[in-house]
């Protein structure tokens, strides 16, 4: 078990170090520069742009580009081209207003999903089953600001609540209470929507997976003993069925910045995902680039979990497949 | 000869037990399975999917739009989407133009904007019609690259994954190169390289293509690994046939199956990918119309002027359900599996 946590992590830190390459060649590789941005800016003189080329190495080859932007990224002095600002501290602020979006759409997508999925696959075929099947396939296919856009309206129009932002501006002096359920308000419609797509796809997979599993002779040997219909789905079968959705929880770290932004732009959340769309707006290097490598860094963090994890539920990885990880 | 062994011995199969039957006089003791073909077979369980069936006259019917869109909006000019009629914008669908306001030049088709004109004044339904081939073509063209190199890869990586480059094998190389894509945030990555690009239709599609292959290379791996094992694969090999012919003849018409269901799906989610582009801005720039970009715009008159979000909005909806469905529904009949439940 030792050597297999060792020999995954040995692997995931040399993909980390092909990553940031990448990552790195990407950008830099691609024309546009942050001090093309603003041509028309009478302000930016010829001085004012090679200062800028000069503080951030831009006249530099690109391998030592590399060397310090991974130098500064260690040290934590890497610096935003837009205000100056620590990468690394922007990053975290906004991380702490996304994680509340990102746990309440996970708990949803969580807690809706396995229920949805395990009814359907119950009632194969029944009216049940078709109607969700149908409703997951249109969350699927809906783009996702056309939704949120009719659910915003809807429900303003219906509850009178503000959705947009992270609060209402000029509640600070509220009561404590009303302050706590101001944020709430705000935070149910943008978890909500972030939630839907993911909802639909993971009771899907749900389902599928059910299946496979009721058909399995152990599940056929509990009906058989004269097992209660809910003791074999949710002792037996359910059990079983949950093992790949270990592997799942890989997947859900970089969503906290791939996947939001979108609805962070729709519902003005001052999150990582707006932080990115900002940067890169602003061609602002530093931050695309650190966001990107993060975000890769916390899958490949998400996968060596999900694979120890799965290692851990499931005896046949750990003394058959040691070399599938 | 090859060709037969994959696909032919089931048919060979029944015809032998049939030519007995006929000899014998006894009644069958069990029904034999219709004689059919894998795909006939794959054909009539699609057919019983009625949501799938759905799915598939709704693409007809976009292909046909699209095509038509094409030549009526670009060769034989009779939806002009580019004429701009400021006199009669924000009007509803169904509006007769009016003569006294619009040169008979400028008219729309008919003398009526079937789903009205947005806020330039420009009829609503020539740009769908515009960007009905514009939209799929994006969708075709992303998923095309996609598929060539996850193909190229993958089957790279599964039938020559053996093979050594110095320290690592073949198959180590792309597997590994595949697994650091896939940690990239991909639609993160997506509107990095295109914000970073200058703006272009082409970009659009290569860089969603280029994006999205990692899904295709790993099942066809997949696949490979699996096939290369199998009697006619060895057969084949075995009596001298080069790879390429192994390769091309024997393994990836087999292997084909789960790559037209990715496509399918894949269309659907670049088609989505491209709209979602449109409302951060970094979606197809203007003159094209595509349903995305239209979508986005419309965003900002949804009070003004509903139809411009809801047409476009449920356009895309229906649309990209539909590849869905089909996508789902072929999943399900090429799933040899999930046949006999």
């Amino acid at each position: 078990m030792q050597a297999f946590i060792l020999r995954n992590v040995l692997q995931r830190l040399l993909l980390v170090f092909i990553v940031s390459i990448l990552a790195h060649s990407v950008i830099h590789l691609a024309p546009g520069e942050p001090s093309e941005v603003d041509p028309a800016n009478p302000r930016m003189k010829p001085e004012d742009i090679a200062k800028i080329r000069e503080a951030f190495h831009l006249d530099a080859p690109l391998y030592m580009q590399y060397a310090y932007w991974i130098r500064d990224l260690a040290s934590g002095e890497l610096k935003s081209f837009k205000d100056s600002q620590p990468v690394l501290g922007k990053i975290w602020r906004r991380f702490l207003n996304s994680l509340p979006l990102f746990i309440c759409a996970t708990l949803l997508v969580w807690t809706l999903a396995f229920p949805t999925g395990i009814q359907a696959a119950m009632h194969r075929g029944a009216v049940y089953d078709r109607t969700t099947t149908f409703a997951a396939y249109t969350l699927i296919s809906v783009p996702g600001f056309f939704l949120s856009y009719i659910v915003i309206l809807w429900v303003v129009d219906l509850f009178g609540v503000p959705v947009i932002g992270l609060k209402t501006f000029g509640m600070e002096l509220a009561p404590p209470l009303f302050q706590t359920m101001d944020r709430i308000w705000h935070l149910v419609i943008p978890s909500l929507m972030s939630a839907l797509g993911g909802m639909a796809i993971l009771s899907r997979y749900v389902r599928s997976q059910m299946l496979e599993v009721v058909g399995q002779d152990y599940v056929r040997t509990a009906r058989a003993k004269g097992a209660t219909e809910d003791v074999v789905i949710y002792r037996h079968a359910l059990r079983n069925a949950l093992l790949p959705f270990v592997t799942m929880f890989g997947f859900l770290l970089p969503g906290l910045i791939g996947g939001s932004v979108i609805f962070e732009q729709i519902f003005a959340w001052p999150g990582l995902g707006r932080l990115g769309y900002e940067a890169i707006l602003a061609r602002d290097f530093p931050v695309i680039l650190t966001l990107n490598f993060i975000a890769a860094v916390l899958t490949l963090a998400g996968t060596l979990l999900s694979d120890i994890l799965y290692a851990v539920v499931d005896p046949r990885i750990r003394t058959g497949l040691q070399g599938d990880g | 000869m090859g060709e037969d062994e994959g696909e032919g011995g089931h048919d060979e199969g029944t015809v032998d037990n049939v030519s007995d039957l006929t000899k014998n006089p006894k009644p069958p003791v069990e029904e034999l399975p219709p004689s059919e073909t894998p795909w006939q077979e794959s054909l009539r369980l699609f057919r019983k999917d009625r949501l799938a069936v759905a799915g598939a006259y709704v693409l007809l019917l976009l292909l046909l739009t699209a095509v038509f869109g094409k030549v009526l909006t670009e060769w034989v000019v009779v939806f002009d989407p580019e004429v701009v009629r400021l006199p009669e914008k924000f009007l509803p669908p169904l509006t007769v133009s009016s003569p006294d306001e619009i040169s008979a030049h400028d008219r729309p088709f008919g003398g009526i904007y079937l789903l009205g004109t947005d806020e330039l004044g420009r009829d609503v339904f020539a740009r769908m019609l515009q960007g009905s081939f514009v939209s799929l073509s994006i969708g075709f063209i992303a998923v095309g690259i996609s598929l060539a190199i996850g193909i190229l890869l993958g089957g790279l990586s599964g039938f020559y994954g053996n093979v050594r480059l110095g320290v690592v094998t073949v198959d180590t190389l792309i597997m590994r190169f595949t697994d650091v894509m896939l940690c990239f945030p991909t639609f993160f990555l997506i509107l990095t390289v295109v914000a970073l690009l200058p703006p272009s239709i082409y970009n659009i599609m290569i860089v969603i293509g280029l994006t999205s292959w990692m899904g295709t290379a790993r099942f066809v791996r997949a696949e490979f690994l699996a096939l290369r094992k199998q009697d006619f694969v060895v057969a084949a090999t075995s009596i001298g046939a080069r790879d390429r012919r192994v390769i091309f003849a024997h393994m990836v018409p087999n292997a084909i199956a789960p790559v037209l269901v990715s496509a399918t799906i894949g269309v659907a989610t670049a088609i989505l990918t491209e709209s979602g582009l449109s409302f951060l801005g970094f979606g197809v720039q203007p003159p094209y119309a595509t349903w995305g970009n239209i979508l986005a715009d419309g965003k900002g008159f949804i009070f003004d002027a509903p139809w411009l979000f809801f047409i476009p909005g449920m356009a895309i909806l229906v649309v990209v359900l539909a590849f869905n469905l089909v996508g789902e529904g072929l999943r399900e009949a090429l799933n040899p599996k999930l046949r006999r439940r």
